[in-house]
Protein backbone atom coordinates (compact mmCIF):
# COMPACT_ATOMS: atom_id res chain seq x y z
CA UNK A 1 0.00 0.00 0.00
CA UNK A 2 1.12 3.18 -0.58
CA UNK A 3 0.61 6.87 0.71
CA UNK A 4 -0.87 8.55 -2.05
CA UNK A 5 -4.17 10.10 -2.07
CA UNK A 6 -4.03 10.81 -6.21
CA UNK A 7 -7.67 11.27 -7.42
CA UNK A 8 -8.68 12.04 -3.62
CA UNK A 9 -10.21 15.54 -2.39
CA UNK A 10 -9.92 17.11 0.66
CA UNK A 11 -11.46 20.15 2.50
CA UNK A 12 -8.95 22.22 4.56
CA UNK A 13 -10.01 24.60 6.97
CA UNK A 14 -8.65 27.14 8.86
CA UNK A 15 -5.29 28.22 7.14
CA UNK A 16 -4.59 31.84 8.17
CA UNK A 17 -1.50 32.10 6.98
CA UNK A 18 1.86 30.48 6.26
CA UNK A 19 2.93 29.66 9.60
CA UNK A 20 -0.96 27.15 10.24
CA UNK A 21 -0.57 24.16 10.80
CA UNK A 22 -3.58 23.70 8.46
CA UNK A 23 -1.31 24.80 5.92
CA UNK A 24 1.46 22.37 7.12
CA UNK A 25 -1.54 19.67 6.71
CA UNK A 26 -2.53 21.31 2.90
CA UNK A 27 1.09 20.77 1.91
CA UNK A 28 2.06 17.38 3.09
CA UNK A 29 -1.69 16.38 1.48
CA UNK A 30 -0.90 18.15 -2.02
CA UNK A 31 2.38 16.40 -2.10
CA UNK A 32 0.68 13.19 -1.85
CA UNK A 33 -1.48 14.29 -5.04
CA UNK A 34 -4.58 15.30 -3.01
CA UNK A 35 -7.03 17.51 -4.81
CA UNK A 36 -8.01 20.46 -2.10
CA UNK A 37 -10.43 22.87 -1.24
CA UNK A 38 -9.82 25.54 1.59
CA UNK A 39 -12.57 27.45 3.59
CA UNK A 40 -11.40 31.08 5.61
CA UNK A 41 -13.36 33.34 7.80
CA UNK A 42 -12.18 36.52 7.34
CA UNK A 43 -10.80 38.29 4.46
CA UNK A 44 -7.41 38.78 5.00
CA UNK A 45 -7.04 35.10 5.69
CA UNK A 46 -8.49 34.59 1.76
CA UNK A 47 -5.36 37.42 0.93
CA UNK A 48 -2.77 35.18 1.94
CA UNK A 49 -4.58 31.92 1.28
CA UNK A 50 -4.74 33.27 -2.67
CA UNK A 51 -0.72 33.61 -2.41
CA UNK A 52 0.21 30.60 -0.67
CA UNK A 53 -1.83 28.42 -3.39
CA UNK A 54 0.63 29.39 -5.34
CA UNK A 55 3.05 27.42 -4.40
CA UNK A 56 1.11 23.93 -4.18
CA UNK A 57 0.78 21.41 -7.10
CA UNK A 58 -2.67 21.45 -7.58
CA UNK A 59 -3.42 24.50 -9.21
CA UNK A 60 -6.41 26.45 -8.77
CA UNK A 61 -7.96 24.95 -5.94
CA UNK A 62 -11.54 25.94 -4.95
CA UNK A 63 -11.49 28.77 -2.01
CA UNK A 64 -14.51 29.13 -0.13
CA UNK A 65 -15.61 31.33 2.36
CA UNK A 66 -17.04 29.71 5.61
CA UNK A 67 -17.45 31.32 8.99
CA UNK A 68 -18.37 28.28 11.59
CA UNK A 69 -20.66 30.04 13.96
CA UNK A 70 -23.12 29.95 11.22
CA UNK A 71 -25.57 26.69 10.26
CA UNK A 72 -26.75 28.45 7.18
CA UNK A 73 -22.85 29.06 6.07
CA UNK A 74 -21.55 25.72 6.59
CA UNK A 75 -24.65 24.41 4.89
CA UNK A 76 -23.91 26.71 1.81
CA UNK A 77 -20.89 26.13 1.57
CA UNK A 78 -20.74 22.59 1.65
CA UNK A 79 -23.44 22.27 -0.80
CA UNK A 80 -21.19 24.48 -2.67
CA UNK A 81 -18.51 21.79 -2.36
CA UNK A 82 -21.30 19.24 -3.66
CA UNK A 83 -21.86 20.73 -6.83
CA UNK A 84 -18.38 21.89 -7.91
CA UNK A 85 -16.74 18.86 -6.68
CA UNK A 86 -19.16 16.06 -5.54
CA UNK A 87 -17.26 13.32 -3.14
CA UNK A 88 -14.85 14.52 -0.73
CA UNK A 89 -12.50 12.17 1.03
CA UNK A 90 -11.58 14.07 4.17
CA UNK A 91 -11.78 17.13 6.25
CA UNK A 92 -8.77 18.92 8.26
CA UNK A 93 -10.66 21.07 10.82
CA UNK A 94 -8.26 23.60 11.76
CA UNK A 95 -10.25 26.21 13.65
CA UNK A 96 -10.49 27.72 17.27
CA UNK A 97 -10.98 30.68 18.60
CA UNK A 98 -11.06 32.69 22.09
CA UNK A 99 -10.48 36.05 23.81
CA UNK A 100 -7.01 37.15 24.25
CA UNK A 101 -7.66 38.38 26.94
CA UNK A 102 -9.11 35.24 28.78
CA UNK A 103 -5.79 33.27 27.81
CA UNK A 104 -4.40 34.86 30.46
CA UNK A 105 -4.42 35.09 34.38
CA UNK A 106 -7.39 32.32 36.13
CA UNK A 107 -9.84 29.82 33.96
CA UNK A 108 -11.93 30.84 37.45
CA UNK A 109 -12.14 34.65 35.77
CA UNK A 110 -13.53 33.24 32.51
CA UNK A 111 -16.50 35.03 31.38
CA UNK A 112 -19.62 33.16 30.38
CA UNK A 113 -19.34 35.11 27.00
CA UNK A 114 -16.03 34.26 26.70
CA UNK A 115 -16.51 30.77 27.43
CA UNK A 116 -19.63 30.01 25.15
CA UNK A 117 -17.60 31.85 22.38
CA UNK A 118 -14.33 29.19 22.55
CA UNK A 119 -17.15 26.12 22.84
CA UNK A 120 -18.93 27.16 19.62
CA UNK A 121 -16.05 27.82 17.36
CA UNK A 122 -13.14 25.48 19.12
CA UNK A 123 -15.72 22.76 19.60
CA UNK A 124 -19.11 22.84 18.43
CA UNK A 125 -17.86 23.70 14.98
CA UNK A 126 -16.49 20.55 14.57
CA UNK A 127 -19.60 18.11 15.08
CA UNK A 128 -21.66 21.19 12.78
CA UNK A 129 -19.18 20.68 9.64
CA UNK A 130 -19.12 16.79 10.41
CA UNK A 131 -22.58 16.65 9.77
CA UNK A 132 -22.40 18.89 6.66
CA UNK A 133 -19.92 16.99 5.56
CA UNK A 134 -21.35 13.38 6.03
CA UNK A 135 -23.00 13.35 2.80
CA UNK A 136 -20.50 14.38 0.72
CA UNK A 137 -17.98 11.34 2.24
CA UNK A 138 -19.73 8.45 -0.13
CA UNK A 139 -17.01 6.59 -0.39
CA UNK A 140 -15.79 6.72 3.24
CA UNK A 141 -13.93 9.71 4.63
CA UNK A 142 -11.39 10.70 7.34
CA UNK A 143 -11.93 13.84 9.49
CA UNK A 144 -9.28 15.40 11.40
CA UNK A 145 -9.03 18.51 14.10
CA UNK A 146 -6.19 20.01 16.04
CA UNK A 147 -5.90 19.54 20.24
CA UNK A 148 -3.47 20.43 22.73
CA UNK A 149 -2.61 18.91 25.87
CA UNK A 150 -4.21 21.87 27.50
CA UNK A 151 -7.10 19.64 26.82
CA UNK A 152 -5.98 17.10 28.95
CA UNK A 153 -3.79 18.98 31.56
CA UNK A 154 -3.39 21.95 33.19
CA UNK A 155 -1.37 24.30 30.86
CA UNK A 156 -0.56 27.87 32.31
CA UNK A 157 -2.93 30.81 30.27
CA UNK A 158 -4.72 27.94 28.69
CA UNK A 159 -7.85 28.35 30.41
CA UNK A 160 -10.64 28.52 28.36
CA UNK A 161 -9.36 27.40 25.29
CA UNK A 162 -8.05 24.11 27.16
CA UNK A 163 -11.09 23.18 28.43
CA UNK A 164 -12.77 23.80 24.64
CA UNK A 165 -10.23 20.70 23.73
CA UNK A 166 -11.69 18.71 26.16
CA UNK A 167 -15.01 19.09 24.95
CA UNK A 168 -13.41 19.06 21.18
CA UNK A 169 -11.95 15.62 22.39
CA UNK A 170 -14.81 14.12 23.40
CA UNK A 171 -16.81 15.39 20.20
CA UNK A 172 -13.84 13.38 18.29
CA UNK A 173 -14.95 9.80 20.31
CA UNK A 174 -19.14 10.50 19.92
CA UNK A 175 -18.86 11.42 16.28
CA UNK A 176 -16.31 8.36 15.71
CA UNK A 177 -19.21 6.83 16.66
CA UNK A 178 -21.86 7.95 15.03
CA UNK A 179 -20.29 8.01 11.49
CA UNK A 180 -17.98 5.00 11.89
CA UNK A 181 -21.00 3.26 10.49
CA UNK A 182 -20.87 5.18 7.09
CA UNK A 183 -17.36 4.51 7.30
CA UNK A 184 -16.23 7.80 8.09
CA UNK A 185 -13.21 8.16 10.72
CA UNK A 186 -12.81 11.30 12.86
CA UNK A 187 -9.09 11.51 14.54
CA UNK A 188 -7.72 14.34 16.58
CA UNK A 189 -3.88 15.07 16.23
CA UNK A 190 -2.69 16.76 19.66
CA UNK A 191 -0.09 18.79 18.01
CA UNK A 192 2.90 20.74 20.52
CA UNK A 193 3.39 24.20 20.67
CA UNK A 194 3.85 25.50 17.20
CA UNK A 195 4.54 29.35 16.58
CA UNK A 196 1.31 29.88 15.00
CA UNK A 197 -0.47 33.53 15.23
CA UNK A 198 -3.15 31.79 17.33
CA UNK A 199 -0.59 30.33 19.91
CA UNK A 200 0.81 33.80 19.82
CA UNK A 201 -2.53 35.07 21.13
CA UNK A 202 -1.26 32.79 24.66
CA UNK A 203 0.64 34.62 27.18
CA UNK A 204 3.79 33.78 27.98
CA UNK A 205 3.61 31.29 24.36
CA UNK A 206 7.77 31.57 23.88
CA UNK A 207 7.85 29.87 27.32
CA UNK A 208 6.47 26.67 26.25
CA UNK A 209 8.65 26.55 23.27
CA UNK A 210 11.54 26.75 25.30
CA UNK A 211 10.04 24.07 28.08
CA UNK A 212 9.38 21.69 25.02
CA UNK A 213 13.30 22.22 23.49
CA UNK A 214 14.82 21.39 26.92
CA UNK A 215 12.24 18.76 28.36
CA UNK A 216 10.41 16.53 25.53
CA UNK A 217 12.00 13.06 24.65
CA UNK A 218 13.05 14.15 21.50
CA UNK A 219 14.31 17.62 22.23
CA UNK A 220 13.27 19.71 19.85
CA UNK A 221 9.99 21.53 19.13
CA UNK A 222 6.97 20.23 16.66
CA UNK A 223 6.74 21.52 13.00
CA UNK A 224 4.35 22.50 10.73
CA UNK A 225 5.37 18.88 8.63
CA UNK A 226 5.50 16.69 11.46
CA UNK A 227 1.68 17.01 11.96
CA UNK A 228 0.67 17.85 8.37
CA UNK A 229 2.42 14.60 7.78
CA UNK A 230 0.52 12.81 10.69
CA UNK A 231 -2.65 14.05 9.33
CA UNK A 232 -1.89 12.80 6.04
CA UNK A 233 -0.89 9.13 7.30
CA UNK A 234 -4.44 9.68 8.94
CA UNK A 235 -6.47 10.74 5.59
CA UNK A 236 -5.05 7.87 3.84
CA UNK A 237 -5.72 3.93 3.86
CA UNK A 238 -2.90 3.33 5.89
CA UNK A 239 -4.80 4.73 9.34
CA UNK A 240 -8.03 2.72 8.03
CA UNK A 241 -8.35 1.06 11.65
CA UNK A 242 -8.34 4.21 13.31
CA UNK A 243 -10.87 6.28 14.56
CA UNK A 244 -11.91 8.16 17.76
CA UNK A 245 -8.00 8.61 18.90
CA UNK A 246 -5.73 11.43 19.62
CA UNK A 247 -2.29 11.11 18.62
CA UNK A 248 0.15 13.18 19.95
CA UNK A 249 2.69 15.01 17.37
CA UNK A 250 4.72 16.67 20.06
CA UNK A 251 8.20 15.32 20.10
CA UNK A 252 6.85 13.02 23.36
CA UNK A 253 6.01 16.23 25.89
CA UNK A 254 2.60 14.68 26.87
CA UNK A 255 4.83 11.24 28.57
CA UNK A 256 6.90 13.39 30.51
CA UNK A 257 6.16 14.42 34.54
CA UNK A 258 8.63 16.25 36.47
CA UNK B 1 21.76 50.81 12.79
CA UNK B 2 20.20 52.87 10.37
CA UNK B 3 19.31 48.98 8.73
CA UNK B 4 17.92 48.03 11.54
CA UNK B 5 15.15 50.41 10.71
CA UNK B 6 15.19 49.76 6.70
CA UNK B 7 14.30 45.93 7.65
CA UNK B 8 11.60 46.90 9.68
CA UNK B 9 9.89 49.17 7.32
CA UNK B 10 10.43 46.46 4.73
CA UNK B 11 8.62 44.03 6.73
CA UNK B 12 5.73 46.78 7.65
CA UNK B 13 5.22 47.91 3.88
CA UNK B 14 5.35 44.34 3.17
CA UNK B 15 2.81 43.24 5.83
CA UNK B 16 0.71 45.99 6.25
CA UNK B 17 0.54 47.65 2.32
CA UNK B 18 1.18 50.84 3.34
CA UNK B 19 3.45 53.15 1.48
CA UNK B 20 7.00 53.44 2.48
CA UNK B 21 6.86 57.15 3.32
CA UNK B 22 4.45 56.81 6.00
CA UNK B 23 6.39 54.10 7.59
CA UNK B 24 8.35 57.01 10.24
CA UNK B 25 9.92 56.41 13.35
CA UNK B 26 6.97 58.23 14.60
CA UNK B 27 4.22 56.55 12.91
CA UNK B 28 2.15 55.00 15.34
CA UNK B 29 1.07 50.66 14.22
CA UNK B 30 -2.68 51.32 15.20
CA UNK B 31 -3.85 54.86 14.12
CA UNK B 32 -1.56 56.01 11.33
CA UNK B 33 -0.62 52.18 9.76
CA UNK B 34 -4.06 51.25 10.17
CA UNK B 35 -2.89 47.71 11.90
CA UNK B 36 -5.34 45.62 13.77
CA UNK B 37 -4.46 43.18 16.51
CA UNK B 38 -3.95 40.52 14.39
CA UNK B 39 -1.54 42.70 11.92
CA UNK B 40 0.03 43.40 15.26
CA UNK B 41 0.98 40.09 16.34
CA UNK B 42 1.86 38.67 12.46
CA UNK B 43 4.23 41.69 12.71
CA UNK B 44 5.83 40.84 15.42
CA UNK B 45 6.39 37.00 14.26
CA UNK B 46 8.45 38.64 11.32
CA UNK B 47 10.33 41.15 12.77
CA UNK B 48 11.25 38.03 15.56
CA UNK B 49 12.17 35.47 12.18
CA UNK B 50 14.01 38.59 10.76
CA UNK B 51 16.15 39.19 13.56
CA UNK B 52 16.35 36.12 15.23
CA UNK B 53 14.72 37.87 18.67
CA UNK B 54 12.01 36.93 21.13
CA UNK B 55 9.69 40.01 21.73
CA UNK B 56 8.61 39.16 25.24
CA UNK B 57 4.45 39.75 25.56
CA UNK B 58 5.45 42.82 27.87
CA UNK B 59 7.70 44.15 25.95
CA UNK B 60 5.44 43.90 22.72
CA UNK B 61 3.02 45.62 24.52
CA UNK B 62 4.82 48.65 25.00
CA UNK B 63 5.55 48.94 21.01
CA UNK B 64 3.28 51.82 19.69
CA UNK B 65 5.52 53.44 17.33
CA UNK B 66 7.93 52.52 14.56
CA UNK B 67 10.46 53.80 16.75
CA UNK B 68 9.52 52.05 19.86
CA UNK B 69 10.53 48.79 17.26
CA UNK B 70 13.66 49.52 16.14
CA UNK B 71 14.73 50.38 19.56
CA UNK B 72 13.45 47.44 21.06
CA UNK B 73 15.11 45.55 18.47
CA UNK B 74 18.21 47.62 18.47
CA UNK B 75 18.61 46.99 22.23
CA UNK B 76 17.90 43.06 22.21
CA UNK B 77 20.48 42.91 19.26
CA UNK B 78 23.27 44.66 21.69
CA UNK B 79 22.31 42.29 24.57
Amino acid sequence: MVLSLEGKTFVVMGVANKRSIGWGIARSLDKAGARLIFTYNQDRMLKNLEKLVEELNGKDPLILQCNVESDEEIENCFQEIKEKVGVIHGLAHCIAFAKTEELEGEFVNTSRDGFLLAQNISAYSLAAVARAARPLMTEGGSIVTLTYLGGERVVKNYNVMGVAKASLEASVRYLANDLGKDNIRVNSISAGPIRTLSAKGIRDFNASLNAIEERAPLRRTTTQEEVGDTALFLMSDLSRGITGENIHVDSGFHIISI
Amino acid sequence: MSNVLERVTKIIVDRLDVEESKVTPEATFKDDLGADSLDVVELVMELEDEFDLQFSDEDSEKIVTVGDAVSYIESQLND
